[in-house]
């Protein structure tokens, strides 16, 4: 089974810390964001929507965070807490994992692409107007992941880890390296990191997050990239 | 007592579970939520979702958000036909994969189509810069071209010969920006088809009925007073940054 990631994304390191973790036997192909290797024409053949992370076990080729973790559940017949198959626990994952797109992931990875690529691909600072309001959406959604999903338990299901908690945490750790640090002044969400950390052991995610953490080795090799300088136009949609 | 779901059928993901249970005679207590009205910011409704989106559905005690995992949870609890969501690990997958897709691509451009075309020239009284409506109909376009190259294909429904969860999503995203009077399905014959052929699985009334809201938004919005808006001032502002 071949995993494409490139561990500067969160759903790759979702997708890497979860077959790590649980030991399943992978090939590791690395696809190169910053060297903007996504848009490679052997990719596009792999997946035609040029993202990661992608499986391909055998002939199958699956894209989607989400799903490649819940084909991995299935598939490997990993330990019931993952993804409960109780109803109303199986049901809270799912809430999570949906609502997570659109809120957390989109807030946090607006907030790193404002701080990361924003000066490269417009060449100027980004508008404080446009910061601030990344950071506060980013906010809102980290208060929500408390007072809805957390509460007071333990992970977000109960007192057990679940693919919820796993991909909660790889998308508050992606600004985290640019200076904002989503878990300040939030003790109950740092508690509940270090429960997590604890789950998946800690030098696996401390390791897994170094390369988004050294935020001013990313933009440096962005700026010595040649590939990269020709792809600009491609990344300004995300700003628009 | 019945489950309860709590729907506005302006909103795509309410039509998909309102079509889902109604196609699998799910027994429901329909909650009208009005969005236009504020409903979904009432006290009342903050108990039960504090996320204040809808769908929401309640059984009992447990209260859900998220169209995806309403659908799910009817789907496991009245065990209704394997095509829907298929138990097969690649058919799911499948399914999982478009269901994941789907929301910061078709679902966020249509919707952000249905605003910037209908919605924020009723608030501010003029037409959107050109620059912006190319950009979101550039990415509009983008997606449906996916839908059709890599989800689609040359198969019926997305997962094969039978329609799923995949589809019932897909297609209450494409009908939104309808409302707004952009026809999506000009000049895509492969994706008329397909909408042809989801709307007879799900019933034609039954499409029609759960479509009936969203197709009449531009005559409603003629009679709409410009201030009920105002409620919707922070979300259109952030479209705009």
């Amino acid at each position: 089974m071949e995993l494409y990631l490139d561990l500067v994304s969160p759903p790759c390191r979702a997708v890497y810390l979860f077959a790590e973790a649980l030991k399943i036997p992978f090939e590791f192909k690395l696809v190169d964001l910053s060297a903007g290797q996504q848009y490679s024409e052997e990719f596009g053949k792999l997946s035609v929507v040029k993202k990661v992370p992608v499986l391909k076990d055998g002939s199958f080729v699956l894209t989607e965070s989400t799903a490649i973790l819940e084909y991995l559940v299935q598939k490997c017949s990993v330990a019931d807490h993952w993804f409960p198959a109780d109803l109303q626990q199986r049901a809270r994952v799912n809430e999570y994992l949906s609502w997570q797109h659109l809120n957390l992931r989109s807030h946090c990875s607006k907030v790193f692409l404002l701080r990361t690529l924003y000066p490269f691909v417009m060449g100027s600072e980004v508008p404080k107007e446009k910061m601030d309001a990344a950071v506060e959406d980013m906010k809102q959604s980290l208060n929500l992941l408390e007072e809805k999903f957390l509460q007071n338990k333990p992970f977000i299901v109960g007192n057990k880890i679940s693919l919820a908690d796993l991909v909660a945490m790889v998308e508050i750790m992606q600004p985290l390296g640019t200076g904002v640090d989503g878990f300040q002044g939030r003790p109950k969400l740092m508690a509940w990191r270090d429960r997590v950390k604890k789950e998946l052991g800690e030098k696996l995610f401390d390791k897994t997050h170094e390369a988004v953490l050294n935020s001013s080795g990313l933009q440096q090799k962005m700026q010595n990239n040649s590939e990269l300088q020709k792809l600009k136009p491609l990344f300004i949609k995300y700003f628009r | 007592m019945a489950v309860e779901l709590y729907l506005d059928l302006f909103s795509q993901p309410c039509r998909s579970v309102f079509m889902f249970a109604k196609k699998n005679n799910i027994p429901f207590e329909f909650k009208k939520v009005s969005l236009m009205d504020g409903e979904h910011y009432g006290d009342d409704f903050g108990k039960i979702s504090i996320i204040r989106k809808v769908p929401a559905l309640r059984d009992g005690d447990f209260c859900l958000s998220e169209s995806i995992a309403i659908m799910v949870y009817l789907a496991e609890k009245f065990q209704t036909p394997d095509f829907w969501y298929p138990a097969d690990l690649q058919q799911r997958a499948r399914v999982n994969e478009y269901l994941s897709w789907q929301h910061t691509a078709i679902r966020m451009q249509g919707s952000k189509m249905f605003w910037l075309r209908l919605m924020i020239p009723k608030m501010i009284g003029m037409e959107v810069p050109k620059e912006k409506m190319d950009g979101a109909l550039e990415d509009l376009n983008n997606s449906l071209n996916l839908i059709e190259e890599k989800f689609l294909q040359d198969r019926p429904f997305i997962v094969g010969d039978q329609m799923s969860l995949a589809d019932l999503v897909a297609i209450v995203e494409i009908m939104q920006p309808l409302g707004a009077g952009l026809d999506v399905f000009d000049g895509r014959p492969k994706l008329s088809a397909w909408r042809d052929r989801v709307r007879t699985f799900i019933g034609e009334e039954l499409f029609d009925e759960a479509h009936q809201n969203i197709l009449g938004a531009q005559e409603g919005m003629k009679q709409i007073d410009p201030s009920k808006l105002e409620l919707f001032k922070p979300k259109i502002l952030r479209l705009f940054l």
